[in-house]
């Protein structure tokens, strides 16, 4: 059946984005009250961030996610949830197993019923991920606004001894509407997967592999939620090595596959993992230092949300100017990675 | 290649040594508030500077910088395969 030509065929943008910081800002003062014997200062020089936020009790990714659209509203008041007609999110700390949480928020938002949505529980990786479907289903004529929510309550997954995930991870929430645009400034993304670094980095106990028991609950008694969301386990070590070995050739295919060179490049941002990571890579990866955009220290590793949360506060400081290409490299859990190069 | 290098640039990286600090025989795990994460920021150093990833057996392996020092060396001559 022939395809009828239509004027989706065009492009897409990202129209808005907002993001959402929960209320309890915890600094390195207060955080290292809760370890004896520590300092500010090492926990800083633990992980390089000085500041992550805290969602407070029964708060998930998905109420983050919806403080962040809201502010989105407000931001942009002439936009409409009316005109969203697909619907993706990214969260680690799912409402339910199942259904969707794209469908429970489909609900809270009274969205269209003619609205699609799915779930994409990509990690870090996730906001790319989400990106690159809503990319695909624009100039494939399939949707005309889609909004991307994001939500992520990493704290709630962290034992309260371990002392470089709490350093390192926080919560936050953004939300995201990408739409039809005549101007195409998403360019093409590149993906790759190392799953035999699955092991590395996840969520322990947070599915049905090897679901929590009472043994589980009985060790964890002492925690907030005895982890009933499951325990975030990270070799550090192999995150890194994974990230030093990969991310540089992955950029360089990027680069290749939008047809650009590393100095045409206005800016460059990066998942916010960690400070050394991203120091690492960004001297690997031979970025000039006013080229690569990071915030890292001022609300750690958000997963899904750090690189909209890079991005807006790049520009609310005024530093992305119209027509500039920034690249965009995702990169986390599974292990997975995923780029593509936006115009501003 | 020399250890007055390795060594100069492991001064560089951390805020809290000075030149002379450290030497061939030091026992990088009794550094002064070492941590876990130290051992990533030699891993990235090293990389950066020598383009030699090391592993997690290789890095328990050594207990001086000297060592650090003789495996990243060998392995840029290509005692082992950079994984």
């Amino acid at each position: 059946m022939k395809r009828l030509a239509n004027k989706f065929d065009l492009g897409s943008s990202i129209q808005y984005l907002s993001y959402y910081l929960p209320q309890l800002a915890m600094d390195n003062n207060l955080l290292a009250e809760q370890f004896v014997g520590k300092k500010a200062k090492e926990l800083f020089d633990i992980s390089g961030v000085k500041t992550r936020h805290v969602a407070a009790k029964g708060v998930l990714g998905s109420d983050l996610a919806i403080s962040a659209l809201e502010l989105l509203q407000k931001e942009h008041p002439n936009f409409s949830l009316k005109e969203i007609d697909f619907l993706i999110v990214s969260t680690l700390v799912l409402d339910y197993n199942s259904p969707t949480t794209a469908s429970v928020l489909h609900h809270k938002l009274g969205l269209s019923s003619a609205c699609g949505t799915i779930d994409l529980p990509q990690g870090c990786s996730g906001f790319l991920y989400s990106l690159s479907v809503a990319e695909a289903m624009i100039t494939a004529g399939n949707a005309r606004n889609v909004l991307i929510l994001l939500g992520e309550v990493p704290t709630k997954a962290i034992h309260s001894e371990d002392i470089v995930l709490r350093s390192i991870f926080g919560d936050a929430g953004a939300a995201i509407v990408v739409s039809e645009n005549p101007t195409k400034s998403i360019g093409k993304f590149t993906f790759a997967t190392f799953g035999d670094g699955f092991d590395f980095l996840k969520v322990e106990r947070g599915g049905g592999r090897n679901p929590i028991d009472e043994a589980w609950i009985k060790k964890y008694s002492d925690q907030e939620n005895q982890l009933s969301f499951g325990r975030i386990e990270m070799n550090g070590l192999e995150v890194l090595r994974f990230a030093l070995k990969e991310i540089p050739g992955f950029l360089d295919q990027t680069l290749v596959k939008n047809g650009l060179t590393l100095s045409e490049i206005d800016f460059f941002i990066f998942h916010q993992a960690s400070a050394m990571i991203l120091k690492s890579l960004q001297r690997k990866c031979n970025i000039p230092e006013h080229k690569f955009i990071s915030n890292f220290e001022d609300v750690g590793n958000t997963v899904s949300c750090s690189i909209p949360i890079a991005l807006k506060k790049a520009a609310e400081l005024g530093n992305l100017k119209k027509g500039n290409k920034i690249v965009l490299i995702g990169f986390g859990i599974g292990f997975s990675c995923i780029g593509t190069v936006i115009e501003w | 290649m020399e250890i007055v290098d390795f060594i100069a640039a492991i001064e560089e990286e951390f805020e809290d040594l000075n030149p002379g600090d450290v030497s061939p025989n030091s026992v990088f795990r009794d550094m002064e508030g070492w941590s876990s994460m130290h051992a990533l920021i030699f891993v990235a150093l090293i990389d950066s500077k020598y383009d030699v990833l090391l592993n997690g057996d290789e890095l328990k392996s050594c207990v001086t910088i000297k060592d650090l020092f003789d495996i990243t060396f060998l392995k840029i001559n290509g005692g082992g395969a950079n994984t």
